[in-house]
């Protein structure tokens, strides 16, 4: 019993001798490195090793000489996060962590201007988010004041500003009254991003037909359709002409065309035309007589 | 022997028979779908097998022998029968085949006799009946039908202007940033749905607008939800619905479920949804002389007349059905099997159910084309 307690202690020993030995090796390491900016790191003891640094998307390996300090250039580093340092040599391998942070200046804004298309005159209609990047792509978490400008044409300019928080910033916008592209700029410093913004005519609010005898057919047209803004409806929009008459009826669905809508019916005396847009309703034409 | 090898034998044996007695006496229509009647056809010594040879080559495509067997072919040619028959564009007609047909005496004497044929023939999106009232007339000892061709309208050479007017799409790239804009999908709204329970069903109808200012392409999807939140069963409107929706148009829909009652729905989820595509504005459709004909065969029905210069091949015509009270009851559709030819009508009727047509007191039907020119 005692002489296998002696084996056991001179086996434990021999196991920690070079623990004991490693401890004579080292690292210094910064505790956090702003990305992309050089740096440097210092070792202790003698001999040759190898220093690993693994990070996100991102592993390093240097030979170094125990001792000396090993620079890292410009660049060389640039995701932003948690960096672990292993140095491994004749000794035990030695540990160590950092961390790279973004730079504090923002070098690219990512802009989601939404909706890129919507009816005027909405109010906060237009949201706007900005995420803020450095040059490497990494999300610039330090507060940082964004401006948003919203300009539908001259003299009709929105202009917000909103703190950036954790990398991100966001406003909402009116659309203006009158139809039309709207440029939607986020900026911070000299850096800007720009998205267009179409504002489109609202609902039909004027939709007047008139009718005439062509022939042996009615030719009915509309005046010129325009939302309650006085914004002309745009080509495309469908417009239903109908018809009724002794229990019978005619329906054509017309798009307008240079603002106006025009089509060709049954001719019926004392038939009753009306005329409507999507859900909105026009006025009516009685036809001849009874 | 075992008793199981002893009844392979007998299933063997009969099916051997019943393949033997099938294509030895095959039945008509079977014939008039595999084309082969031409060979089997029966001497025309009554009216009935004088229509049905010509019905069974008709199913054949033997338009040479359907046309040599008529009594009138001076009135018209091969060609014009054959065009009668499938159309002079393309059209439902083109790729339709015959599923079956249906003889009716109307009228007989000696030397003349009168019978309704009905073609029931079947295309991709279903069947449809051509009704012929037929005169068949004694030559010697056999019996020929004079065929009443519906010569298809010719439209003149003439030039059309057509101030065309469609939307293109450009969509953002992959290569884009992700924060970059695409373009918008279009903006619909449903503004009008009932679930009504029907035929060991239900049945949900409703009217979808599209209040953007770009075309969309919409489809309508419908969840039936229980009292406790969850999926009976999810639908979608199929063709019940006019796919293509240009801006501030409204389109009916219907969605069928089958064997779900509507006692067991506690509400539904509906989930519509539309994509920007690119589409044209052309053809217009005027849908004139629309009638609701009191049942029995309840039916809405009118001509459909194409205002444009471009030949339609396929025409959708879709009908909503409301109450006194403006509520829509019932939505129903037709496709027409003619090409619509400029300025030229072509009729079409929606059948109605007989309860429905009751409550009907309006109704507003729109029309979804289809022109092979607008897919090259």
């Amino acid at each position: 019993m005692r002489i296998r307690l002696t084996c056991l202690m001179a086996w434990i020993g021999l196991v920690l001798m070079p623990l004991a030995l490693a401890q004579s090796s080292g690292v210094h390491l910064p505790k956090s490195v702003e990305a992309g900016n050089a740096f440097s790191i210092q070792t202790t003891g003698n001999g040759n090793a190898v220093l690993y640094i693994v990070g996100p998307g991102q592993v390093l390996r240097r030979n170094v000489q125990l001792g000396e300090a090993t620079f890292f250039g410009p660049g060389e580093i640039h995701n932003a996060g948690h960096y672990l340092v292993v140095l491994v040599g004749a000794s035990a391998p030695e540990n160590g962590a950092f961390d790279v942070t973004a730079a504090h200046q923002a070098a690219t804004l990512s802009f989601l201007a939404k909706p890129s298309r919507l009816p005027i005159d909405l109010h906060d209609g237009i949201s706007g988010v900005v995420y803020l990047f450095d040059a490497f792509h990494n999300l610039v978490l330090s507060p940082a004041q964004v401006s948003f400008q919203l300009s539908t044409g001259p003299g009709a300019l929105q202009t917000r500003t909103a703190l950036a928080h954790f990398g991100v910033a966001w406003t909402k916008m009116d659309s203006a009254t009158k139809e039309g592209s709207a440029q939607f700029v986020a900026r911070i410093g000299d850096v800007t991003s720009t998205r267009v913004i179409q504002q489109v005519p609202g609902n039909p609010c004027h939709l007047v037909m008139t009718a005439r005898l062509s022939g042996q057919r009615l030719a009915v047209e509309t005046q010129p359709v325009r939302d309650c803004s006085g914004n002309s409806l745009p080509d495309g929009t469908i417009v239903t002409f109908t018809e009724t008459y002794n229990g019978g009826e005619s329906t054509v669905d017309v798009p307008l065309k240079h603002g106006i809508a025009r089509t060709d019916m049954p001719a019926y005396s004392g038939a009753k035309l009306s005329v409507a847009t999507g859900v909105f309703v026009g006025n009516e034409i009685r036809w001849g007589k009874e | 022997m075992t008793i199981g090898r002893f009844l392979a034998i007998i299933i063997a044996a009969t099916t051997v028979a019943l393949i033997a007695v099938a294509t030895l006496w095959p039945p008509q229509s079977a014939n008039a779908m595999a084309g082969s009647g031409v060979n089997l056809l029966r001497v025309s010594s009554t009216p009935q097998a004088a229509v049905d040879n010509l019905a069974e080559a008709i199913g054949g495509r033997a338009w040479d022998k359907a046309y040599s067997s008529l009594a009138n072919k001076n009135e018209f040619t091969e060609l014009q029968f054959v065009r009668d028959l499938t159309g002079t564009y393309p059209s439902l007609r083109t790729y339709a085949t015959l599923d079956s047909y249906d003889l009716r005496p109307l009228h007989a004497t000696d030397d003349e006799a009168q019978i309704q044929l009905k073609l029931r023939w079947s295309s991709v999106v279903g069947t449809f009946l051509d009704t012929r009232d037929l005169r068949i007339v004694r030559s010697g000892n056999r019996w020929e039908v004079a065929w009443p061709i519906v010569k298809e309208p010719r439209v003149p050479p003439q030039v059309v202007p057509v101030d065309y007017l469609r939307w293109d799409v450009i969509y953002r790239g992959t290569e884009d940033d992700w924060g970059s804009q695409d373009v918008e999908s279009p903006h619909v709204r449903i503004v009008d749905m009932h679930p009504v329970d029907r035929s060991g069903g239900v049945v949900i109808m409703g009217e979808l607008l599209n209040e953007d200012v770009v075309p969309a392409f919409v489809t309508v999807k419908a969840t039936l939800l229980a009292k406790d939140g969850s999926a009976i069963a999810t639908e979608d409107s199929f063709d019940k619905i006019s796919h293509v929706l240009l801006p501030k148009q409204v389109t009916p829909f219907l969605i069928a479920f089958h064997d779900i009652a509507l006692s067991e729905v506690d509400s539904v989820h509906m989930d519509p949804s539309a994509i920007l595509i690119a589409a044209s504005a052309d053809p217009v459709i005027g849908i004139e002389d629309q009638h609701l004909n009191p049942a029995p065969g309840a039916s809405l029905t009118g001509k459909l007349l194409n205002q444009s210069g471009q030949v339609v091949n396929v025409a959708h015509v879709l009908g909503t059905f409301y109450d006194k009270s403006g509520q829509l009851v019932w939505v129903a559709d037709q496709y027409v099997d003619r090409a619509l030819l400029p300025e030229t009508p072509v009729s079409f009727s929606i059948s109605l159910p007989a309860d429905i047509a009751a409550k009907v007191s309006s109704e507003r039907a729109i029309t979804a084309t289809y022109s092979s020119s607008r897919l090259q």
